[in-house]
């Protein structure tokens, strides 16, 4: 469907399709606006859907493009997993895994900025570059490179050595920065508006952040275009979290979906839950925090888009949670224990408040959940070290038998 | 060139975001008066017109506007009250810009 307009979320100021994320009157966030007309039978827009591509593109009606970009590098059509292992370990009627760490980059981020590329080279940008806690670095050096465009990369210095060096392999201009993700975030609202560049996070947001629909969309699509009861995903800038519910809503809208919003549970990591403790504590902004966790891909702690997140759990029935380092790492194991999928320390932070939800009873055997897996876990080895050890042997049966316990009938 | 003489105080300096140059004649940062963020804001809103409604709704700052001292937020400080001198640099941005 056209896009519109860029519209203020705060006051609803309207401006022109262009590289600009800011109300110039009220400072609030802008976002697409688009024209449903003409988009009237579900039936035919379902059926549209599914004889697209295996891609994010299939979904290009409810994207910022007037047709269809073509992209040098696709995001999107990962596997949307059914576990009943997971499901009857914690309780809980369906539990569904949307493992979006199956991407080109391993990680949700390759959807946003496959939408943001693709809008920063129908605007005519040449250089594109982007403020990240990693995955988004991995994107940007990925999708710049596919698409023969330059690109800088702001990253926190202490970032994991995985991220940094799967990032800088792409041929980017990767630049560390002595601080946290707020400093570079700080460095890069800075730079945008000294540079011609498309920061795909910053000036390009609007664009960007509509990436994220398609993870509402795709979930839909994979249950057999049905909403689910609630969705467990991880909180950072609270951008994605957002587009989630904005996506389920469109579809809902326009007839495609029938139902209401699912439930929506947010996840922190107790050392950067400035989200987690506004809702708490019953506040509608959050206070920022020094993030403290192993979750670097989550620390942000000064969320942009954290008001609109506390919105939409406080309006869904849902909630955001916190758990610690050691819940995280034992939620990495879980995940991968009982479905086979190994994520990033995201993506036990979301694991760990699963569980946490199921054990107080909040979600239950009549429950239909989807838990958003977003990166993998190869990107963060170092939260595992301590969990994992070998049984050491000398190649000999004397030696296995003695050291190894031997599992079935002998 | 004004320079300052030494032990002499030197006045914090405010820089404007891209987004609000329409309004300071395309001049991206001011030297200003004040002991506190918000003395030295006061002085810039006096300064330039207009200013003071696209920063600030009913006497607080706008909740989707980030301002800074030497780098470090104002809510990890005391907000408004913030002191500040020395040639301190200001630095007010627009809020939601990452993840």
């Amino acid at each position: 469907m056209p896009a519109e307009a860029l519209k203020c979320k705060e006051c609803r100021e309207e401006y022109e399709l262009g590289a600009s994320y800011v109300c110039e009157r009220c400072f609030g966030p802008l976002e697409v606006s688009y024209d449903h007309a003409g988009l009237d039978d579900p039936a035919e827009l379902r059926r549209k859907i599914q004889a697209g591509p295996p891609s994010i593109w299939r979904y290009s009606d409810f994207l910022p493009f007037e047709r269809r970009p073509r992209t040098a590098l696709d995001a999107g059509f990962t596997p949307l997993i059914r576990s009943e292992r997971l499901a009857e370990r914690l309780g809980v009627g369906e539990v569904w895994v949307k493992n979006d760490a199956a991407n080109p980059t391993h990680s949700f981020k390759d959807r946003v900025v496959n939408v943001a590329v693709a809008k920063a080279q129908e605007l005519g940008f040449d250089v594109v570059a982007c403020a990240s806690t990693g995955n988004l670095a991995n994107a940007v050096a990925a999708h710049a490179a596919a698409a023969g465009l330059e690109s800088y990369v702001f990253v926190p210095a202490d970032l994991e050595e995985q991220k940094i060096l799967a990032t800088g392999v792409y041929g980017t201009k990767l630049v560390a920065v002595q601080g946290n993700y707020d400093d570079v975030n700080r460095l890069c609202t800075e730079l945008s508006g000294e540079h011609p560049w498309a920061f795909v996070n910053v000036n390009l947001r609007p664009y960007y952040a509509e990436g994220s629909k398609t993870l509402a969309f795709e979930v839909a699509e994979q249950l057999g275009f049905e909403l689910p009861d609630h969705v467990v995903c991880p909180v950072a800038s609270g951008s994605l979290f957002t587009k989630i519910a904005r996506g389920f809503d469109e579809w809902i809208d326009l007839g495609i979906l029938e139902g209401s919003l699912p439930a929506f549970h947010g996840a922190q990591a107790e050392g950067c839950s400035p989200v987690a403790k506004a809702y708490a504590d019953g506040h509608d902004v959050c206070r920022p925090v020094r993030p403290d966790t192993i979750a670097k891909s989550l620390a942000i702690g000064n969320p942009a888009d954290g008001v609109f997140a506390l919105e939409v759990a406080r309006g869904t029935g849902g909630s955001i949670e916190s758990v610690t380092d050691d819940e995280i790492v034992a939620g990495i194991r879980l995940l991968a224990e009982t479905t086979g999928i190994f994520t990033e320390t995201a993506g036990g932070v979301t694991t760990a408040v699963l569980a946490k939800l199921a054990e107080r009873g909040d979600l239950g055997p009549d429950d239909r959940v989807v838990l958003y897996i977003t990166g993998d876990g190869l990107k963060t080895l170092d939260a595992v070290r301590d969990v994992v050890s070998t049984y050491d042997v000398e190649p000999s049966l004397e030696s296995f038998n003695d050291v190894v316990p031997v599992a079935g009938r002998v | 060139m004004w320079c300052p003489s030494p032990g002499e105080s030197r006045l914090p300096t405010v820089k404007i975001p891209a987004q609000l140059r329409g309004l300071t004649g395309n001049e991206s940062e001011a030297e200003v008066e004040g002991s506190s963020v918000g003395e030295a804001l006061e002085a810039l809103y006096s300064r330039y017109e207009g200013l003071r409604d696209r920063i600030t709704e009913d006497g607080e700052l706008r909740r989707f506007v980030n301002v800074y001292v030497g780098g470090e937020d104002i809510r990890f400080g005391n907000g408004l009250d913030t002191p500040v001198g020395d040639g301190d640099e200001i630095t007010i941005l627009p809020a939601v810009a990452g993840g």
